[in-house]
């Protein structure tokens, strides 16, 4: 164990250029898993905080229950749709960066919606009345409720990274740990691990670790400055 | 308050379209539940001036605004703004709370906001935060103003809109006098324009420094409406001379 923590951290500071690229494969696939269920769940969010319609609370539940979508069954789902034989087949895009982001975004579009409902409709209880006296449309509504909540909401959107660059049960099945090509952190990991190579595995643990914190970190330090001049 | 509080706004307010004014209110209810706020109210407000609504607590004061400006739908009854149709009369009005609800911007974008939403010019934004004293302030978060440059900060966001008719809410509660003045400064002016001023508050002296009309409010009816000139000295109802006599009025 001793022996594995000294060779992670003699490979995570030598630069290899392999654990380098695996990191930002990673990274290139949570951040724009990330990116594109913020644009898609944000304004969802926003539609079921401030909206009033027939069957409003069953999309809140399924919403809510979306949350707790098993990887996996994303993975096939994609898997399915993706292959050869599937619906969208033709795109040639199963093994691919692209279906692994397609796999992550399916997965955190809800739980961005989820969260940004709650944030947003606790700010549209505090300015309905001024929003309603101001007679905005529904557009407006939303864009100055997502203006306006976007110090919480950036919280939001990191724990949809969070859930990302954590995952591994979909993108190993939509992306299938092709060295070179399809390669994350955590289906590193997990091969890896089952070779025994307890060194790479520890590094790119460590390293996951890091971003994890730091990512955190940062967007901390966002949301204090924000409420320290009062915008949050 | 800067000089720049007699400056002229960058717009006429209301200039442009017909008067939704005078204002008939008859019989109107409003009930939550088995509860009875407004049982039967009757109203006529003219075209000009500052109506101030006094009443006891939970008369149904706040309740009133909210249902002229069109942001409650009454149980029964019926308000008509001149010939105008309901849909239109907000957008031609304008509400500050008792508690001033600012965006989570600077002071200028809390502005700007209003400006772009109705496509007013947004050079207005200037004139109108020196109206109100806030130009040293515009680039500000609005969260950090103190509680009378908050309200006055609503008020000119209110003044954005162009309203024909402004409504306040105890726009002064729980302020220092000197914001008291500014505010009813700022008030003044706007009513000065033309603006139709509707205004709750429980400060009586208040009532007297702004009033051209008095509308008391007592068991969910207009226990009394008569000019100022006539209310203060000799209110006709027992609660309005009760209320007016410090008593209390329940």
């Amino acid at each position: 164990m001793g022996e594995a923590f000294s060779l992670a951290l003699a490979l995570v500071f030598s630069g290899d250029a392999d654990l380098l690229e695996i990191v930002l494969l990673s990274l290139r696939v949570s951040v724009t898993a990330s990116v594109l269920a913020c644009l898609f769940g944000l304004p969802l969010g926003a539609l079921i905080a401030i909206g009033r319609f027939p069957g409003r609370n069953a999309v809140l539940i399924l919403v809510n229950s979306l949350m707790g979508l098993p990887p996996v069954v994303v993975g096939l789902l994609v898997y399915l749709h993706l292959s050869r034989s599937g619906p969208l087949g033709f795109l040639g895009l199963l093994y691919t960066p692209t279906a692994m982001i397609i796999a992550q975004t399916i997965l955190i579009a809800p739980i961005v919606a989820a969260l940004s409902r709650q944030v947003l409709e606790d700010l549209h209880t505090e300015y309905a009345d001024q929003f309603r006296s101001l007679c905005l449309t529904g557009t407006q509504t939303v864009q100055a409720l997502l203006w306006d909540a976007r110090f919480s909401l950036l919280t939001v959107g990191l724990a949809g990274f969070g859930r990302a660059v954590a995952e591994v049960g979909a993108v190993i099945i939509v992306g299938g740990n092709i060295d070179h090509l399809t390669r994350v952190m955590t289906t590193a990991i997990a091969l890896e691990t089952s070779k025994g190579e307890l060194a790479l595995a520890l590094a790119l643990g460590m390293i996951l670790l890091v971003i994890a914190l730091g990512v955190n970190a940062a967007v901390q330090s966002v949301r204090l400055t924000a409420m320290r001049q009062a915008y949050a | 308050m800067p000089d720049a509080m007699a400056m002229t706004l960058p717009f006429d307010v209301g200039a442009d379209s017909p008067a939704i004014l005078p204002l008939t209110v008859r019989d109107l209810v409003l009930r939550f539940g088995e509860a009875t706020v407004l049982d039967g109210l009757s109203l006529d407000l003219g075209p000009t001036g500052c109506t101030i609504v006094l009443g006891p607590n939970g008369s149904g004061k706040s309740l009133l605004l909210k249902l002229l400006h069109g942001l409650l739908q009454p149980t029964s009854g019926r308000i008509a703004w001149g010939n105008h149709a309901p849909s239109e009369i907000t957008a031609r009005q304008a509400l500050v709370f008792q508690k001033p609800v600012l965006l989570r911007r600077s002071v200028a974008a809390n502005i700007d906001f209003v400006l772009k939403a109705r496509g007013r010019d947004p050079s207005a934004r200037r004139t109108l935060l020196e109206h109100v004293g806030l130009a040293h302030k515009a680039n500000q978060p609005a969260r950090l103003l103190s509680g009378g440059e908050a309200q006055r900060l609503a008020l000119a966001r209110a003044l954005a809109t162009e309203p024909e008719v402004l409504f306040l809410d105890e726009p002064t509660a729980s302020l220092d006098p000197a914001s008291v003045l500014a505010i009813e400064k700022i008030v003044g002016d706007a009513r000065a324009r033309g603006v139709r001023i509707i205004f709750v508050t429980h400060d009586v002296s208040q009532a007297r420094r702004m009033a051209d009309d008095v509308v008391f409010l007592h068991g969910g009816r207009v226990a009394e409406h008569s000019p100022a000139t006539d209310f203060f000295p000799e209110p006709r109802s027992a609660a309005a001379r009760d209320y007016l006599d410090g008593k209390i009025v329940l």
